[in-house]
Formats: structure tokens, C-alpha cells, sequence
């Protein structure tokens, strides 16, 4: 029977051909904890009667989602990590350096065909270069670094075809969420996704990584973007679905017709074509996080606000996701581009993503965001609405003052 | 043997709605402390913020589709078992949620059809997978949870589970 991608790797690490619905127990190439999950996982290893873990080069801890800390019971946390990797001879990330996913695959930690386990559920980011990654709560990852191994369930297989050419201006982002809009917060719960098809080999690895970052967004335990046309700084070997591989269900779009697309407040799923929403007025724009805060993203934002000023009305903030990207974004002027228009640079990190520091919105206050949800009190205030778009829209309505189709400006 | 799944709960029930997300939970701001009583102090808070201070000991939360959709944060259900919760009833969970939940010892229950009103009392036998709801007199029946997953919730969660054992067992039949 042929299989799919998940069903691939999988296979692969269980030593076994395996096919939907099988559990297995599979040793993992890697494990990833951030400052959100990784105090608990500590808790629980030395709850576990941990001592050591399975390998110390596969275990990587990330100081990204307060950081530098806020204040001094996270500073606290930090400190309890910072001993936790001493102690175990382990790699940490430190605040500043960047968020945990974007850390990953840039420094070339996790591999193509790898199966890669993170405490945060945008692990499954990973697809992007054809890694399984999944995301898992702290006790879950404690259990992995003890035992090197994991419990899976082998997921069936949604297949997302991308006909037709992207439109210039169409980001990553724009994709995933009108997928999103169609397959519901919950359409891909216990699945995995496949992203294939002839527009999916002039896809660019940030805009790779924005697409299967989101899939969790639509349930998905994991999910892959077909590795045609991907380029990565060292060789590999794709692993791609067999011809005769079978799937749940397709969904074709045409990404011809994508527009530029936009999540309403409270969910990732209430998508709609920009031109639907435009005019909203905004106070604060945010262009960052795991999804959208790469070179790529930034470079699109300074295209936007180029010689301009935002809107005096609202506010830009700008988190790196890494340290390279932003000494990368030093080098090429685009930061010097976003500042002369009013930008206010965060250091790499999660920042106001996740509602911990760094730009919490006020009561009321309408914002627009590059991130990946925008669950009622996302970012660390109730009372605010978030809306979603790529770093073009989004710089767009920086640059009006309101929601903002980008396409007019590029 | 089995601690945990010979025995049945009972308690009242509170439900809400479908998607119930991980924020709604537990507050991102509130997630990064090692004292799980945070996490009870501010559980459902922007969902309903009377939640924490009418919950009693023993009851079960109620939800529709996708509970727990969202983050990773294992505060979810922590905050839910701190704060007194014995017990999830939900059409189904989202995927992090429902691992985490069992591997904290808060047993989940996938029941794809019910009727149940905030306020009845509810028993709930693991042991069977199954629901009563005491006040109407109807049964219900779970979904049956994977082998390895009811081994974790038997031994009150993945910690002690692998205090006991030492590493992940796999029943023959499931492998
Ligand atoms: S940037 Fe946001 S979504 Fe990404 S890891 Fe950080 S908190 Fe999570």
C-alpha cells in the first residue's frame, strides 16, 4: 500500500512499514523545549526520577517567549532552564537569540526526514523542510528526554493541491489562511497536511515555513509542505508520497485567485479577502513572530513604507525572529527603512504574540498582526481585537492607518 | 490494578460552547510560574470569569467540539485540575490538550453525543467509558482512549508512569 509523507517517516523510525491509525512508540531526532514549557518539563523529568537525558545533542532548550524576561519570577524561570542545560550538558538558546522554530531550521537543527518533538504547538513548522514535527505539553517532552522516544498515533493525510502561479504580493501567509478559512480551526484535528502542487515549487522557505507553521491552526498534528523546489544550505534527500499514497480528502486552490487574505478577532478561521475588511481603522500593528518575522517578511514591510511615515494614529512594532535575520535586515537597510517610518524594533523573540510583554494592546484597541492566532486575549489583553495578515497587509494598513489592501503598493 | 480508572466521579457539571481554546483556558500572561495555583486563580477568566470562584471540588467541565484547540501550554489542564475540575466531557478535544490532560491524571472523556445542562450531576465511570447524567436518567458512551493513553491515566499520569516502568509499553495488539 503506498504511503504518505507522515507515513514515511514514521515508517522509517519505527523500523516498520505503518499506514493511519497505528500507534507506535518511535525514537525522535530531536527535542525542543521554550521558556513557556520548559519549567514544567523540568518539573516533571525530575518527577520522572530523570537524572540524565537520552542525549544531550538532541535536546535543545529555547529562552524566546519573555525575553529578555519582564520581570523577576520569568527571570526566575530563565535562570532555573539556564541551570537545567548546564547541568545536562545540553544546548540553550539565549533570550535575544530567537524563537525557538526559527532557531531550529536556521541553524540547521532539524533535517529533512527527521522526527522533531517540541513543547509548542507550532512545532509543526518543522514541514516546511520536510520534518515531522509535532508539537506536545511539557510532560510529554519531560518523557522524551528521558527516554529518547515518543507515542504516536500515525495520522491520516489531508491533501492541499496549489494550482495556478502566485500572484506577486500573495505571501506564504495568504495561502495558509484561506486553507484555514476553508478547512475550520478544527478541520485537520488528529491529521496530517500535505501542501503539493505545481505552485508549491516557487515557494520560498520563509513562506514554506508560514504555511506549515499555521497548519496547526487548523487541528493538524503535523503536516508537510512537498520539498519540490526547496532549497536548504546542505544536501538532503526528499522523502515524497508514494504515487499510489492515500489520502483522507483533497482541497484544490487555485493560487492564482488568492487575494490578499485577513483573520477577524477571535479565531484564525474567520478569513476573508482583505477588500471585505478594509478601512477598519487600527491603533497598532505588529509584523513579527514564528510565522512572519523573517528577512523575507521585513524586506516585504520595507517595500511598503519605503520614504513614508505610518499613520500617526497607529503604532508598528517590529520583532525579528532571529538574531540573523535582524543583522541580516541591518545589512540590506531594511531596518534603517522601517525606522525612518516609524517602526519600533523588539528584540528576537515571541514579545507581544503571546500577550506577555512588549506591546499589549489597550481596551478596544484594533490591531493587525502577522502572528498566528488571535484568540480573545492573545496577546494579553481581552478587551483588544486582533486581526491577521501577511507582513504586505499588514504594513499596508500600518502605512493608512486602517486595514489596507497591500496590492498598491507593489 | 488500575488506581484511577476503577474509579467513578461524580459531580456537577458546567458546560460551554465548541472551541473552547487553550487563551480562554489559561491566559498566556499567566502561564510562566511553577505555582499551578496561578493557574487556578485565573482559569477560564476570559471566557467566564465567575468559572473559578463557583467551581467546587469534583465537578466536570463540559465542552462541544475541539476543546483545548490552541497552545501546547500543559497549564491548560493543570489549571482545570487545580482549580478543582475531576473530569473533561467534551465532543472531541484537540490533539496537545487531550495527550497533556491524560498525562496529568485529568481524565478525558471523547463522547461525541450528549445532553447535558449546566447544573446536573454527572457520574462518570472510566472503567466503561461511560457518562450518566444522574439528573436525566441518560447514558452515555465514550470514545475508547488508546491502550497506551488508558495505561497513563491508570497510573495518574505520565510521571508515574514512568517512575513505574521506566519507559513506554506497547500492547501487542496496538503495534
Ligand atoms: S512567536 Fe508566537 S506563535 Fe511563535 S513560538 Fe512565539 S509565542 Fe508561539
Amino acid at each position: 500500500m503506498g504511503q504518505t509523507i507522515v507515513e514515511k517517516i514514521i515508517s522509517a523510525h519505527a523500523a516498520k512499514n505503518v499506514h493511519q491509525g497505528e500507534i507506535v512508540i518511535v525514537a525522535v531526532d530531536g527535542a525542543m523545549a521554550s521558556d513557556t514549557t520548559a519549567p514544567l518539563a523540568i518539573t516533571s523529568f525530575r518527577a520522572m526520577g530523570g537524572k540524565a537525558v537520552w542525549d544531550p545533542d538532541k535536546c535543545f532548550l529555547v529562552i524566546d517567549h519573555a525575553a529578555p524576561a519582564p520581570n523577576e519570577r520569568i527571570s526566575n524561570l530563565h535562570v532555573l532552564m539556564r541551570e537545567f542545560a548546564a547541568e545536562q550538558h545540553c544546548k540553550l538558546f539565549e533570550a535575544g537569540e530567537g524563537i525557538c522554530h526559527q532557531l531550529m531550521i536556521e541553524k540547521n537543527i532539524v533535517r529533512p526526514g527527521h522526527i522533531f518533538i517540541g513543547a509548542d504547538s507550532h512545532s509543526c513548522a518543522y514541514g516546511a523542510i520536510d520534518a515531522l514535527g509535532a508539537g506536545v505539553g511539557s510532560t510529554d517532552l519531560a518523557a522524551v528526554w528521558l527516554t529518547g522516544k515518543i507515542w504516536l498515533k500515525v495520522p491520516r493525510t489531508i491533501k492541499i493541491e496549489l494550482i495556478g502561479k502566485i500572484p506577486m504580493g500573495i505571501q506564504g501567509k495568504d495561502l495558509i489562511l484561506d486553507v484555514i478559512g476553508k478547512t475550520g480551526i478544527a478541520g485537520a484535528t488528529y491529521q496530517a497536511m500535505e501542501f503539493c502542487g505545481p505552485a508549491v515549487s516557487a515557494l520560498s522557505l520563509s513562506g514554506r515555513i508560514s504555511m506549515a507553521n499555521m497548519m496547526i491552526e487548523a487541528g493538524a498534528k503535523t503536516g508537510f509542505v512537498h520539498p519540490t523546489g526547496l532549497k536548504l544550505p546542505y544536501t538532503f534527500t526528499a522523502e515524497l508520497p508514494d504515487v499510489e499514497a492515500k489520502y483522507h480528502r483533497t482541497i484544490t486552490i487555485d493560487a492564482a485567485a488568492i487575494q490578499p487574505m485577513v483573520s477577524q478577532p477571535h479565531s484564525p478561521d474567520k478569513v476573508v479577502a482583505v477588500d471585505q475588511v478594509a478601512g477598519k481603522k487600527i491603533h497598532y500593528a505588529f509584523i513579527g513572530t514564528c510565522v512572519n518575522g523573517r528577512l523575507e517578511d521585513l524586506q516585504m514591510a520595507a517595500r511598503i513604507l519605503r520614504d513614508v511615515k505610518i499613520h500617526p494614529h497607529t503604532r508598528l512594532i517590529v520583532g525579528p525572529a532571529s538574531r540573523q535575520v535582524f543583522l541580516d535586515a541591518v545589512k540590506d537597510r531594511t531596518v534603517e527603512i522601517l525606522l525612518k517610518a516609524g517602526a519600533t524594533f523588539i528584540p528576537p523573540g515571541c514579545g507581544p504574540c503571546v500577550g506577555t510583554h512588549s506591546g499589549v494592546p489597550g481596551n478596544d484597541e484594533v490591531v493587525i498582526s502577522t502572528a498566528n492566532r488571535n484568540f480573545k486575549g492573545r496577546m494579553g489583553n481581552p478587551h483588544a481585537k486582533i486581526y491577521l495578515a501577511s507582513p504586505a497587509t499588514v504594513a499596508a494598513s500600518a502605512r493608512e492607518g486602517k486595514i489596507a489592501n497591500p496590492l498598491k503598493y507593489l | 490494578m488500575g488506581r484511577k480508572q476503577n474509579i467513578k466521579i461524580t459531580g456537577k457539571a458546567h458546560v460551554y460552547g465548541d472551541h473552547i481554546d487553550t487563551d480562554a483556558i489559561i491566559p498566556g500572561k499567566y502561564t510562566k510560574t511553577l505555582d499551578l495555583q496561578t493557574f487556578a486563580d485565573h482559569v477560564l477568566e476570559d471566557l467566564d470569569p465567575e468559572f473559578k470562584d463557583r467551581v467546587q471540588p469534583g465537578d466536570i467541565l463540559v465542552g462541544g467540539e475541539n476543546f483545548g484547540c490552541g497552545s501546547s501550554r500543559e497549564q491548560a489542564p493543570l489549571a482545570l485540575k487545580v482549580a478543582g475540575v475531576s473530569a473533561v466531557i467534551a465532543k472531541y478535544f484537540a490533539r496537545i490538550f487531550f495527550r497533556n490532560a491524560v498525562n496529568i491524571g485529568l481524565p478525558v472523556l471523547e463522547v461525541s453525543d450528549f445532553e447535558i445542562a449546566t447544573g446536573d450531576e454527572l457520574e462518570v465511570d472510566l472503567k466503561a467509558g461511560a457518562v450518566e447524567n444522574l439528573t436525566t436518567g441518560r447514558r452515555f458512551s465514550a470514545t475508547k482512549m488508546p491502550q497506551v493513553m488508558i495505561e497513563i491515566l491508570d497510573e495518574g499520569g505520565l510521571v508515574n508512569y514512568l517512575k513505574k516502568y521506566g519507559d513506554y509499553r506497547l500492547q501487542k495488539d496496538e503495534g
